[in-house]
């Protein structure tokens, strides 16, 4: 193992520190030289952490787990941006090499009444959980299912129900949004399940059900300036919204005559 | 079933969506409109221009026997209402949903026009009022002649503050219409992959199609074309 | 210590559906009044909670991550295996189980590896039906590639995220029930003692890593999904926060531990860069599907690789193994590229890595289509190493990535304390000492879909009909050990951090019980681990308060147990004095084959734990192979 291969840099970080949910927060500078471009930008944050510990200083803390952009655990705006300057990459497969010796950082945590904070830069993303548990599944209970070819999915479909499946449910985009809105999130989950004919059955239901709690956790609207697609590490795109947006109208015209017409059969 | 009602935030008028499709139904409504207003107002144009802008009136006040203009009022008047409504309740929920901002945001996708609907939307609505007192009912005209548009129009913009003022409304409602016919389209789910680019520059497009005719006529008039 | 396998009599093949027959069941009006704990939300745990909240069961579910939607499992990158023969390639379920029997060295219990192939066809049936995307042809239907360890083309795939794809499916099953309330979901809470009463498992105590509360949790039975323990090494291709306290817990209040010597060391994975380094990322093994693997044929040549003539490289999988070629199994890979770089012959700066060359595959089938099928893992690394794979060949390593080993478990997964159950990575079931890849998803739903289930049912049935209460003696031990923990770790108030002391440990268990290891370096570990132990329990640092989100703390514990589990892993693999799969002795080869020793070794070792500074005793559970016959691995 050796020390390194990359150059070396000295760094200032300004960092929100917060010690809980309901306490003020404010932001501490912490000088961090010596950092390898070579480093992951949470090996940067351990490295500064580890000094802190030495110092008897207790470290910033931030959410991580995998360190390989999949978990979609980890997530600070650097210097104004959800994930930092690199497109489509999360916080921990941004590499310093990203940033200049010298530089000046701010970390802040996301931002939302969505996402209440925890600690630091950890915030509660349980709202996004909230909004699956409405509706972002399809009903088939284990073991009553046909043979996984007997229902052919066009390959476009497909394709385009994993490019929506692709979200890792980090959060950038409520972050990016400057209405703070989660429709990229809940778009992406109605898109992908909406593009299966295994979805289709609740495909109405699940629409009016995510939007619904989408809104009562508090998060904003969307206004249609793409900031969610430009932070969002795996590319999801706006048009999901608007592919929400139509099944969502679709579902608000038809739920009165589906109920009207389930209600007489059920009488009759 | 679930634990989650599907009456209250759940119903159309109270959901973030349904609110959208209101402002993206009205706001094409009331685009729809000020793309005929600018295309009869070329009319000024013509060669006799106070005869055919006379008539041009008329025909809009006798059109179903008086009543076409007052349903086309109305319409306007509860498509901007609820476009009002629509933005406030909005607006307030955006705000709301992001109680303590950034220290530092950058921006890389929105525009300088998707940034400032709100304002745009604000000053375009003082605008409106001011236009209709000037050129429509004419409280704050210098010298408004009843059924007499083109004249009115004419010793209107000689008045070089009113000028400036409506060649700057004019520029903000390009820039609202830029921003706001690409998202009608994306908020009726009418967007496109393959016509997203394509889509956002016929919105430009379109609202500079606007935005230009109705500046003309200021300009036309302070350069001493019209008279 | 009771190790009955419980496997059924019976042909084979018939074995499963009898099993299924004679179990008992809990009628469905009564599953209500039964409360099942999970720990762990991966493939196994959601998949398994879901399943059991649909039959009715109270579920209880937990996990250390903020949402279950982020158990490591959502890193699988290329497959899951399924013997539904769409290929028309001669596959079936019994060369599924052929192929996982031999894979794993003839280590595994033939019937639960035959209950695992029968089930993986099932497994994809579900997984679609729950709107998994698959990757599919133009004709609309799944998809197939090739894994290392088979001739057949059976593994599905959702482009380079299968994992993702498929936890993502438990997991929306588990909010579905979570919204109906019959799983209760209880994120950021990290399980740190088991409660056992007469016994039987009845419950758990956990922090809520939030708050800092500990808390009692009280069941019928308890299972634990928490999956491996391969962040022992330090440097990983695990998730930060994966850890071993779950079942080390467990261990020490009387499960046994199977074979805790058999890690995987996966042959692809992007090479160390620096001493700061926190974990290791793996590059897909579908990759060698299209990519070739070579050094350099000379020692100490540092010409970049364009420079090297093709007479120059040596291909050395595809020269040792050239029915298999680059698609041998993980073991045999990773070993032949450490014996690669002990020779000399490594690539890179640092002399540990082997070039994994895409220039026949790009040049064959275009860049197009190599973008197609690996484009995220391109870019991935290029991400990583500024090193853009379509022009210079990726650099690979090996890395810790999966743990044969685990809590021992009969064939209903439960087990040595009644009423503990055990699925996925965190038990040691069906890989026997190598798991071939694209086989631990297949596991992780197996088990949590189609077998805890019903086996739940079986025990739950059976057990005594009584309560136990918050005020019971064991209940009030637990907490009270829990307190007392955390009392200790943040009264040390030493020099040295939890991440000092977890880097040191995995030197000595990368260096000692890697992918190598010998009588005298075990010995040597044997020595090292106490002793750095011991200074752990002097000189740690843990700052803080216990009332608070602490994550100082939460690596003290986990660093804690690890360097307990480092020293039996050790234990177990000196004992095991032959080399089989991923336990490589070098006493015991035939010029660098892994070569077992049937007639003594033959069985699973399992670890029952005595008390603390005692040593452990070793058990063992034969293994009988009636259908597949003993025979030397070969891949040539």
């Amino acid at each position: 193992m050796g020390g390194g291969t990359g150059k070396n840099l000295n760094l200032k970080l300004h960092v929100w520190r917060q010690k809980g949910p309901n306490v003020e927060g404010q932001f501490v500078t912490y000088d961090a030289p010596g950092i390898s471009t070579e480093m992951s930008f949470l090996e940067m944050l351990d490295v500064v952490n580890e000094r802190l510990a030495e110092k008897g200083e207790e470290g910033i803390a931030f959410d991580h787990d995998c360190r390989e952009g999949i978990c979609g655990t980890c997530g600070i705006v650097i210097d104004g941006r959800p994930h930092g300057p690199r497109p489509r990459t999360t916080t921990c497969q941004l590499h310093m090499r990203s940033f200049a010796d010298g530089d000046e950082l701010v970390l802040e945590p996301w931002r939302a009444k969505g996402f209440p904070i925890v600690k630091d830069l950890m915030v509660d993303r349980g709202s996004l959980d909230r909004i699956i548990a409405t509706g972002g599944f399809i009903t088939a209970p284990t073991g009553t299912i046909p043979d996984a070819n007997a229902i052919p999915v066009p390959k476009e479909n497909a394709d385009i129900a994993m490019d929506a499946a692709a979200c890792i449910g980090c959060g950038a985009c409520v972050a990016a949004c400057p209405n703070a809105s989660a429709m990229l999130f809940t778009a992406a989950k109605i898109t992908h399940l909406a593009m299966f004919p295994q979805g289709q059955p609740e495909r109405s239901s699940r629409a009016l059900r995510m939007v619904a709690q989408m809104d009562a956790e508090g998060f904003g609207s969307c206004t249609n300036h793409g900031e969610c697609e430009s932070a969002c590490p795996k590319g999801i795109r706006v048009e999901f919204i608007a592919r929400m947006n139509a099944d969502f109208v679709v579902a608000q015209v038809t739920k009165g005559r589906r109920e009207a017409q389930a209600g007489d059969s059920s009488a009759g | 079933m679930s634990t989650v009602a599907l009456a209250g935030p759940g119903t159309f008028l109270g959901s973030s969506i349904g609110k959208k499709v209101v402002m993206a139904v009205t706001g094409l409504m009331l685009f729809g409109f000020v793309l005929g207003h600018m295309a009869g107002n070329l009319q000024v144009y013509l060669p006799h221009p106070e005869e055919a802008m006379r008539s041009y009136a008329l025909f809009l006040h006798g059109f179903l026997h008086g009543a076409g203009i007052w349903v086309a009022r109305l319409g306007l008047l509860a498509a901007a209402a609820l476009h009002i409504w629509a933005a406030t309740s909005l607006t307030i929920q955006n705000k709301e949903a992001r109680p303590v901002g950034y220290r530092q945001w950058v921006g890389w996708e929105s525009t300088y026009a998707s940034r400032t609907m709100r304002w745009s939307g604000v000053i375009l609505l003082s605008f409106i009022i001011f236009h209709l007192l000037h050129l429509t009912t004419g409280q704050v005209h210098p010298q408004f002649e009843d059924m007499n548009p083109y004249r009115n129009l004419v010793t209107g913009f000689q008045q070089l503050p009113v000028s400036i003022f409506y060649i700057l409304s004019m520029v903000l409602l390009g820039m609202h219409l830029a921003h706001g016919v690409w998202s009608m389209l994306q908020t009726l789910g009418l967007s496109h992959p393959r016509y997203k680019k394509l889509a956002q520059k016929a919105a430009v497009a379109f609202a500079s199609l606007v935005v230009l005719g109705n500046i003309s006529f200021p300009i036309a008039v302070l350069a001493g074309i019209l008279k | 210590m009771d190790l009955k396998s419980n496997i059924p009599s019976g042909p084979i093949e018939q074995k499963w559906s009898k099993h299924k027959f004679e179990m008992k069941l809990v009628n469905p009006a009564n599953k209500r009044k039964y409360d099942v704990i999970m720990v762990g939300s991966g493939l196994a745990g959601a998949s398994g909670a879901a399943s059991m909240a649909e039959l009715g069961y109270n579920v209880a579910c937990f996990c250390y991550q903020d949402s279950p939607r982020r158990a490591h499992s959502i890193a699988a990158q290329g497959g899951i295996n399924a013997a539904k023969n769409y290929r028309n390639d001669g596959d079936s379920v019994y060369r599924l189980f052929y192929d996982t029997v031999k894979g794993g060295d003839f280590r595994a219990r033939e019937g639960n590896v035959h209950r695992l192939a029968e089930i993986s066809v099932k497994i994809i049936d579900q997984c679609v039906a729950q709107g998994v995307p698959f990757a599919r042809e133009y004709g609309g239907l799944l998809d197939n590639r090739s894994f290392g360890g088979a001739q057949v083309s059976r593994t599905f795939y959702a482009r380079g995220q299968t994992g993702q794809q498929l936890l993502l499916g438990a997991y929306q099953a588990l909010e579905r029930q979570i919204g109906l309330g019959s799983v209760k979901m209880f994120p950021r809470h990290e399980m740190q003692e088991l409660i056992v009463v007469d016994g039987r498992a009845r419950g758990i105590v956990t922090r809520d890593m939030v708050t800092g509360e500990v808390e009692t949790h009280l069941a019928d039975a308890v299972c634990l999904a928490t999956g491996g323990y391969g962040n022992v090494f330090f440097l990983a291709t695990y998730a930060k926060g994966c850890n071993t306290t779950a079942i080390w817990r467990a261990y020490k209040k009387g499960a046994g531990f199977g074979n805790p010597c058999y890690t995987q060391i996966h042959p692809t994975c992007i090479p160390v860069s620096g001493d700061y380094q926190s974990k290791l990322t793996l590059m897909s093994e579908s990759l060698r599907n299209d990519g070739r693997i070579w050094v350099p044929k000379k020692k100490g040549d540092t010409r970049s690789p364009g420079q090297i003539p093709e007479d120059e490289r040596d291909y050395y999988l595809e020269r040792k193994y050239p029915s298999f070629g680059n698609l041998a199994p993980r073991d045999i890979a990773s070993r032949a590229a450490k014996q690669a770089c002990d020779d000399g012959r490594g690539v890179g700066p640092t002399g540990l890595g082997v070039y994994l060359d895409f220039a026949d595959a790009i040049g064959r089938l275009g860049k197009g289509k190599i973008e197609e099928k690996y484009g995220n893992l391109f870019e991935m690394y290029e991400r990583i190493t500024a090193e853009n794979p379509y022009e210079v060949p990726m650099r690979i390593f090996p890395a810790s990535h999966y743990t044969m080993g685990g809590l021992w478990v009969d064939y209903n997964l439960q087990s040595t304390i009644p009423g503990l159950f055990v699925l996925g990575e965190a038990n040691f079931s069906d890989h026997g000492a190598n798991r071939l890849g694209a086989s631990a998803l297949m596991q992780g739903l197996a088990d949590g879909y189609f077998v805890i289930p019903y086996t739940i049912g079986n025990y739950l049935a059976q057990a005594p009909k009584t309560k136990v209460d918050k005020t019971h003696p064991e209940v009030k031990a637990a907490e009270a050990a829990v307190d007392a923990r955390t009392k200790k770790l943040l009264g040390i108030k030493g020099k040295k951090t939890p991440m000092a002391f977890h880097r040191e440990l995995g030197k000595i268990m990368w260096e000692y019980c890697g992918m190598a290891r010998n009588e005298e370096g075990l010995a040597t570990a044997l020595e090292k681990i106490p002793a750095l132990r011991e200074e752990f329990w002097k000189n740690v640092s843990v700052l803080g308060t216990p009332g608070e989100v602490n994550q100082s703390l939460e690596q003290a514990g986990r660093v804690a147990d690890f360097l307990e589990l480092g020293e039996l892993m050790c234990r177990d693999a000196k004992e095991r004095r032959e080399s089989c799969g991923g336990h490589f002795r070098e006493e015991y080869q035939d010029d660098g084959e892994a070569k077992r020793d049937d007639e003594k070794f033959c069985h699973v070792a399992v670890w029952e734990y005595q008390g603390d500074g005692k040593t452990p005793t070793r058990n063992v559970e034969p293994l009988e192979f009636e259908n597949v016959h003993l025979a030397t691995r070969s891949y040539k």
